[in-house]
Parts: structure tokens; C-alpha cells; sequence
């Protein structure tokens, strides 16, 4: 059997149906791993024990005849910025080379209770930090749809999971992008769910008021699914929001007929790749034939998303990160002689460059004397991006644009150029900071092959809408993606 | 150049960063880099635009929007009740030096 092609349904299903059992789908998902990881780089520590004890209760369970849960028997794997009890955890750092999560982040708990195989977890930009995977502390993933490119970032090692098919599924965590972005590179479906919807719990934190946890798929379907699986309120997430949580899958049988879908004129200008515009252009016309109605847009603050985002962003993260101090976790600087020569040493050996910048920026942003010309300058032009989206979803129901200004770039390619690697996120940002739901979801191929993602954006708490519309682009586009991956 | 080296230097100490001496250099020009593209923000006017720190408020259970300050996350609250926790051994398990009970660091206070 090609593991390859599994979907959620599709491997529980198997399991269920006794066709095989979850340890020996476990079993082969390892051997794919050992033979095709080390070219991509996706893994950073697997979990053998863990996994083989969580398939052998699956296997308990179907053999007494049970019925088993959503993602039972399911493999899957975790961006590795959530906690796993008793697994090495380590957010991509040096910093965390050695820690070993002492509880689960809620995600993990609730993807285990519906009977998901934690295969293990996923190599990310450091501390979720970046765009392409670069920035990991351990090694670059690599795009398994093109070895010469970057997977996106920073859940590239989740994304690369499953276009490798070494994962039916995993879980990221998108703080300005950083689901969606990596889905369109790899040519995957990511969702970012609703600021709130899915419980931090066990996230390690980068910029607490950004930071979502979501699925990322081969299907709308499954991440309707895991979005199901890992939603609700959270006592131990105090932002958590107590808002009921809809049938996903049910909602994405329903048709397009009547919904009203904004085009923002300023997610289509310059700098938007001409592949990548034609191909969302494309599939604007099918959604229209699909009973849409497609209504122009403006979103004229656009521009300013990527300039708040980064000071926002790293303000937080600054704070969030003054916990890596080398001594009740993480590495310490053996040298250290005084208590401030272990802090400084420490997080100097273990911090990459790029987190350092962010802290550094951060720091920058809530000093005195720059508080309010940039962090409170920030949160205000924060709020009038809100204020942006909500007179937009008066008049439209969702909006979709490109997930990215252009498919995966080559690594090394922006590496040098911080700014230039930031603008690659400006379609993917605003959501983030507005605190709205968005999925991508692929819609056609480059002239080099190179997968292309379209994004739908919806109001808050309403995933339903947005799953809709992306299952209907994925069936939509699905036959020309075959054919074209299949030529390749 | 807005941000000097002596910046860099006060901030990288601010924020317990050490930094070797090209770090610096490197730091300083990224930074001028990027708040050259922030101070794009200038063009927007937001004199009577309140801040926003936290996007939760957005969807505090009706009613809570009529109240300020922190009472809106009143939502957020719950009983000052014990619960379990995590045991000082699974705490103590990740640190780089302990003497079983705390975490040890060399003397702070000097005589």
C-alpha cells in the first residue's frame, strides 16, 4: 500500500476494518521516515515509544470491536513548539538542544484522546521565527516538491511532513503566517484557526496575543477534522474563548450559492507574481461559476500590517523569550561565573541570529523614550486594521486573495536580506494581527511545477465558511493538480 | 543611522544579550533597516484611535463590552481553587544545576 495517498478517514478506516493494524501502519510510517527524512529534514526527534503504545491501545480497540475515535490510528506529527510529556522539545533552538517537555500542550492531548500516533516532532524556524526554515538551529527542512527550495516557514518542517507523506497530518502554529505560508510552498492545506478557537496551552510562547495552533493537511476534510479534534475552550488557556464548536465536516458538504466573496485590489498589485495571479484569478472565475458572488474590495491599510506585525510581534517576543535564562531550563553557559554572566552567556550560545534580532527590535520598541513612537504606535494602527476587516465582512462573507506573492523561493536566496525575507509574509500577517480565521489551500502550479496557494479569510469563530469555500476550490482544481504534478 | 552603536549596546544589555563585536555591527545596520520601513507608520494618523493589546475584548461575552480595563476579561476569571500541579521533580527534571529541592545559581548577594 502507498502510505502516501492516506488521508485521516482513509487510515482510520484501514485500522477499523482490520486491513491493517495501527502498529504496523505506525511501523511503516518509521521506515518511510529512516529511508526519505534525511533529504528533507522535517524531523527533529521521533517518538517510537510513545507512538507504538498509543497504536497498540488502537489496536486493542479494534480488535474488541469498538468504534474507533476521529484519529484513531492515525499517524501524525507536532511542529515542535508544543509541548510532548516525557519527548525532547525544543522549538527549534540550541537553547532547548536538551529539554524534555515535563506536560502536553492541550493540542496534544485532545489529537491523542481522538486516537492519533504521535510519530514525533517537527524541525521550524527558531521559536517559530522566519519564513523558510533557515533559522531552525538544527538543520534547514528542505520543500520536498523541489529539494533546491525553502519549505516556507516557520512550520516547514510541518508542511514538509505531509507533502512527503511522512505524517498523514500535523499540527503547526501560525503567529504571521507561518501555517499558511509553508501550505502554499509545499502545496498543502493549512488552517489557522480564529484567535482563540484552539487552546495555547503548552505552546511555547513567541508572541502571546498572535500565536495560534492549527492543522496542516493533505485535505479540507481533515483539517475540518483536527480542527474539530483540537477546538474549544481551555481552562488553562485564559484566552481561550468559550464559543460552541460547529460540525466542521458537515459544513463543508454544503454549496457556495449566495455567499458573497471580497477581492482586495491590494492583495493583487505589484510585486504579485504573474503565475500565481493567473492561477487565484482562475479560480475566482470558478468560484463565481460555483454561485459566488465575487464583490472588488479595498483593504487600503494593507500595506502597514507587515510594519505593526514587527513591532507588535517582537515586543512580545522579547518579553515572552527573558525566560531563557539558563537556569531553571534550557542550556547554561559552563563558563559562567556570576548570575548576569549566566543569563548573557547563555542566551548569547544559545539564541540564533535571527532571534536575537527580534529581541533585540522588541526590546528597541518598549524602551523608554520609543514606547509610544512604535509600541503603542503599533497597537494603534493595530486597531484600525480591525476596524478595517469588520466594515469589510459587512458586505462580503469571506475574502480570498493569494496566499503569497510568489511559490517557494531557493534556499539561501533571501537568507542575508531580513527585510526582504519579512515582505514575503504580507499577504499572511494582517490575519494574524486582526485575529481572523484563514486556510490555504493549493489552486494550481507555476510554470516550474511549484505549488500555488490561495487564501480564503473569514470573520471570527466562523471556520465553517472558509473550510467551504477551500473544499470547494480543492475539488475544483484538484484534477488539474494531478495531471500537472503527474507531467512533472 | 537612527539607532547608534551606543543603542545597540544599552538595548542589547537591556535585553541580557551580550553580543560579540561584528554582532554589533550587523545589528545595528538591520535594525536601521527595519525601522526604516516601520516608520511607515508615521503616514497614518492615530490621534484618536485607541490601542489594542489584546484581540479577545473583540469577543468577550455580550455585556462585558460595556466594561473597561480589565473587567472586560472578567470572562477569564476563575475560582481561587487549589489544583494540581506540576510535582517538583517533573519541574526540577530540565534544570542545569539543583541541589534537589531548587534551583541552584552562584551567590548573587555580595558580603
Amino acid at each position: 500500500m502507498d502510505i502516501n495517498v492516506l488521508t485521516i478517514d482513509f487510515a482510520r478506516d484501514l485500522v477499523a476494518r482490520k486491513q491493517t493494524t495501527a502498529t504496523a501502519l505506525t511501523e511503516s510510517f518509521y521506515k518511510k521516515i529512516k529511508a526519505e527524512d534525511p533529504q528533507v529534514g522535517a524531523y527533529l526527534t521521533v517518538s517510537k515509544e510513545r507512538a507504538f503504545k498509543q497504536a497498540s491501545k488502537i489496536d486493542r480497540m479494534a480488535d474488541a470491536g469498538e468504534e474507533l475515535p476521529p484519529l484513531g490510528g492515525v499517524p501524525v506529527a507536532i511542529k515542535d513548539v508544543m509541548m510532548t510529556r516525557g519527548i525532547r522539545t525544543t522549538a527549534g533552538s540550541k537553547i532547548l538542544d536538551e529539554f524534555i517537555a515535563p506536560y502536553d500542550a492541550t493540542a496534544v492531548t485532545k489529537m491523542e484522546e481522538a486516537g492519533a500516533i504521535i510519530l514525533g516532532k517537527l524541525n521550524c524556524d527558531e521559536f517559530a521565527m522566519g519564513s523558510s526554515n533557515e533559522n531552525s538551529g538544527f538543520f534547514p527542512v528542505k520543500n520536498p516538491r523541489d529539494l533546491t527550495r525553502v519549505p516556507g516557514g516557520s512550520s516547514g518542517g510541518a508542511a514538509a511532513a505531509v507533502a512527503a507523506g511522512t505524517a498523514v497530518c500535523t499540527l503547526g502554529s501560525d503567529t504571521g503566517g507561518s501555517i499558511r505560508q509553508p501550505a502554499a510552498f509545499c502545496g498543502v492545506v493549512g488552517l489557522m484557526p480564529t484567535y482563540g478557537r484552539v487552546s495555547r496551552y503548552g505552546l511555547i510562547a513567541f508572541a502571546s496575543s498572535l500565536d495560534h495552533i492549527g492543522p496542516m493537511t493533505k485535505s479540507v476534510k481533515d483539517a475540518a477534522i483536527v480542527l474539530k479534534t483540537i477546538a474549544g475552550r481551555d481552562a488553562r488557556d485564559a484566552t481561550s474563548a468559550d464559543v460552541p464548536v460547529p460540525d466542521y465536516v458537515a459544513e463543508i458538504g454544503r454549496d457556495l450559492k449566495g455567499l458573497r466573496i471580497g477581492v482586495p485590489a491590494e492583495y493583487f498589485g505589484e510585486g504579485l507574481d504573474d503565475d500565481v495571479r493567473a492561477s487565484v484569478e482562475k479560480t475566482l472565475e470558478m468560484l463565481k461559476q460555483a454561485g459566488c458572488e465575487l464583490a472588488p474590495i479595498s483593504l487600503p491599510n494593507t500595506k502597514y500590517a507587515i510594519p505593526t506585525y514587527y513591532i507588535v510581534a517582537t515586543a512580545e517576543a522579547s518579553s515572552n523569550l527573558a525566560r531563557f535564562d539558563g537556569v531553571r531550563y534550557g542550556c547554561r553557559d559552563k563558563e559562567a561565573q556570576t548570575l548576569s554572566e549566566i543569563y548573557r552567556r547563555s542566551r548569547d550560545k544559545g539564541f540564533g541570529p535571527e532571534v536575537k534580532r527580534r529581541i533585540m527590535l522588541g526590546t528597541y520598541a518598549l524602551s523608554s523614550g520609543y514606547y509610544d513612537a512604535y509600541y503603542l504606535k503599533a497597537q494603534k494602527v493595530r486597531t484600525l486594521l480591525v476596524r478595517e476587516f469588520e466594515e469589510a465582512f459587512t458586505k462580503v462573507d469571506a475574502i480570498v486573495t493569494p496566499t503569497t506573492p510568489t511559490a517557494a523561493f531557493k534556499l539561501g536566496e533571501k537568507a542575508d536580506d531580513p527585510l526582504a525575507m519579512y515582505l514575503n509574509d504580507i499577504f499572511t500577517v494582517t490575519a494574524d494581527l486582526v485575529g481572523i480565521p484563514g486556510i490555504s489551500v493549493p489552486c494550481g502550479v507555476t510554470r516550474e511545477n511549484l505549488p500555488i496557494g490561495l487564501q480564503v479569510l473569514g470573520k471570527h469563530f466562523d471556520e465553517g465558511t472558509i473550510l467551504r469555500i477551500a473544499h470547494v476550490v480543492e475539488h475544483a482544481c484538484m484534477p488539474v493538480l494531478t495531471t500537472q504534478m503527474q507531467k512533472a | 543611522m537612527k539607532v547608534t552603536d551606543k543603542d545597540v549596546s544599552y538595548v542589547a544589555d537591556l535585553a541580557n544579550l551580550e553580543l560579540t563585536e561584528a554582532e554589533r555591527g550587523r545589528m545595528q545596520t538591520d535594525l536601521n533597516s527595519i525601522l526604516g520601513y516601520i516608520d511607515m507608520l508615521n503616514e497614518l494618523d492615530t490621534s484618536n484611535v485607541e490601542p489594542l493589546t489584546q484581540i479577545s475584548a473583540i469577543y468577550a461575552p455580550s455585556g462585558a463590552e460595556a466594561k473597561s480595563g480589565s473587567e472586560q476579561f472578567a470572562y477569564a476569571l476563575r475560582p481561587d481553587v487549589v489544583q494540581p500541579s506540576l510535582s517538583r521533580e517533573d519541574v526540577l527534571r530540565n534544570a542545569p544545576e539543583t541541589d534537589g529541592i531548587l534551583f541552584k545559581v552562584p551567590k548573587v548577594i555580595e558580603k
